[in-house]
């Protein structure tokens, strides 16, 4: 009886809080979902504004109200995401990849000693501190290079960004050239190639799903980000001119908005759908993951 | 006697403080395939390995000693990326690249500054057609060459090493991996490419020296213990050892 009891621990219990755990991470993300969709669908089903409306129309007036009839057009918002978050990618991602290859190829031991460490600290600085440092020293220092009143601007954003996704992006790179088949390099060298011929014509395109997978974690995470470009992309309701203008973006709205609406208002379903969108658009960039990578898998 | 293309006199190799190969010394001679046998861990593949600096692309290693490859020290102040084009390689596992079998094949020529797009047509297919599996692949040079088997992906490696016209090629246990009609297709091709070529192979197959090699150098714990004619090895060896090794007493 007690033997049959020791195996039932040692068999069931540690499988049962694992399985449980599990469960319990599904469940939360299925109610957070869930959750969003029921908040952020008001603004189409209570209030009865259209989808066309909230993506394309750049009149935002939403009523701090239960009886509606305000605006919802979120076009400025989602553009600035956009904008901010693709200058981030442009900016970052040739750094990120001229990092990883000088860590993997270049200088190892320079790079694991130095580079890395270097890396670890990015991940790790808060995003407040991102948007301070930004405030503080990028914003005057764009105005002042470019002789503007302000330097609040979607380049103080993409900066910023470009900064935070960087470790990101490098760090998954280092991972996918790791991952290239030493075979490669061997028969490479032993062609009498050079070590550059090497990498840009065999190594950086075996390497290319990988790396494509870390520049959409790092578009995705530049997406989500709030705080950090809240604090310096100037809050203008206005479409940015150019990458020197001030502008918004969704995640900047909700976080300067959401606490001075109406539970349930016009205003603050709109924020909700908003937040929706958000999730949509994560769930389209991890479903562009899966495909890259599959693809990667089906070329090895 | 034939033409000496690979003099190696006296060298040492260390991995670290491990001493990987003592007091090398063999004459390699030209237009003959020479078999390396010996125990795994004997230091055949690692000699294999020093005779295009492959090595070098390991931190640790450390050589004394010299290496005459057509009177000059390889390991002395030399071009590698031109020794490499002279001397190429063909792996244990086929490695070809994840490109198309065209691609691959113009991979080398191409580095070395070839562009011409017939230039290269005929010599890719001159070094199919020398790998013996044109024939085979003629109808989809586009196709990736991952998609190939591994008799084929070895051949089309042999291949690629045909393009950059290399005096010697080295071998490291190119059938291993492959199964037994995989490896006497590519066995019949190194006899055909001995004419154009010096072949060195390192193998773990007795059988295998003995079909094909005209001398064969037998090494144990990082020694050659005897090198000479291949009938003379396999059948009237001269050191004790080398007989125990090839009767498979040990090994």
């Amino acid at each position: 009886m007690i033997c049959l009891i020791e195996k039932l621990k040692k068999e069931y219990l540690g499988r049962s809080i694992v399985t449980l755990l599990g469960i319990v991470i599904i469940l939360v993300t299925l109610s957070i979902t869930g959750f969003l969709f029921y908040k952020g669908l008001g603004t189409f089903v209570t209030y009865n504004h259209s989808v066309w409306e909230f993506l394309f129309s750049s009149d935002w007036k939403p009523a701090d109200n239960f009886d509606g009839g305000g605006k919802v057009g979120a076009a400025i918002f989602i553009v600035g995401s956009l904008l901010i978050s693709f200058l981030a990618l442009l900016i970052a991602t040739p750094f990120s990849i001229a990092s990883a290859v000088f860590m993997t190829e270049i200088s190892p031991i320079l790079g694991k000693k130095l580079l890395q460490p270097a890396i670890g600290i990015f991940v790790g600085i808060p995003s407040v501190v991102y948007g301070w440092v930004g405030l503080t020293v990028l914003v005057p220092a764009i105005a002042h290079v470019f002789n503007l009143p302000y330097g609040f601007s979607v380049l103080a954003g993409g900066i910023v960004l470009a900064l935070m996704i960087f470790p990101t992006i490098t760090s998954v790179s280092v991972d996918a050239i790791e991952n290239v088949d030493n075979g490669y390099k061997e028969a490479s060298y032993a062609l009498g190639t050079t070590r550059w011929q090497y990498i840009y014509k065999v190594m950086l395109p075996s390497a290319t799903s990988g790396i494509l997978t870390g520049v959409i974690l790092g578009l995705a995470r530049a997406f989500g980000e709030a705080l950090a470009v809240a604090m310096v992309i100037g809050k203008m309701q206005t479409f940015p001119d150019n990458i020197l203008s001030a502008t918004n973006n969704m995640t900047a709205e909700i976080a300067s908005d959401m606490g001075n609406s109406a539970q349930g208002g016009e205003f603050n379903d709109a924020l909700w759908s908003m937040a929706l969108l958000l999730l949509i658009i994560s769930f389209i960039f991890i479903l562009i993951m899966r495909i890259i990578a599959k693809k990667g898998e089906e070329v090895k | 006697m034939d033409k000496i293309k690979f003099d190696t006199k006296s060298l040492d190799l260390f991995y670290g403080d491990f001493q990987a190969l003592k007091s090398i010394n063999i004459k390699i001679c030209e237009n003959e395939v020479t078999a390396f046998i010996g125990p795994s861990g004997c230091g055949k593949s690692t000699f294999l390995r020093c005779l295009n600096r492959m090595n070098d692309l390991i931190d640790s290693v450390k050589m004394k000693g010299e290496i005459i490859f057509d009177d000059k020290d390889i390991n002395g102040d030399i071009d590698v990326i031109n020794l490499r084009t002279r001397v190429g390689m063909v792996f244990q596992k086929p490695n070809p690249f994840p490109m198309s079998i065209y691609e691959n094949i113009a991979y080398g020529p191409k580095c070395q500054g070839l562009k011409d797009k017939t230039q290269l047509d005929t010599l890719v297919k001159e070094s199919l057609t020398k790998a013996a599996l044109w024939e085979e692949v003629k109808d989809r040079l586009n196709k990736s060459a991952l998609g190939l088997s591994g008799g084929q992906q070895q051949r089309l490696c042999i291949a690629r090493t045909i393009a950059m016209n290399p005096e010697v090629i080295l071998m490291d246990e190119p059938t291993s991996a492959l199964d037994p009609i995989a490896t006497a297709k590519i066995e019949d091709l190194m006899s055909s490419l001995k004419k154009d070529y010096t072949i060195i192979i390192v193998t773990h197959s007795m059988q295998q020296a003995g079909r094909i090699s005209d001398k064969t150098a037998f090494f144990l714990m990082g020694e050659i213990v005897e090198f000479d004619e291949t009938p003379k090895i396999f059948t009237n060896p001269n050191d004790k050892r080398t007989e125990d090794y090839i009767t498979g007493r040990f090994g």
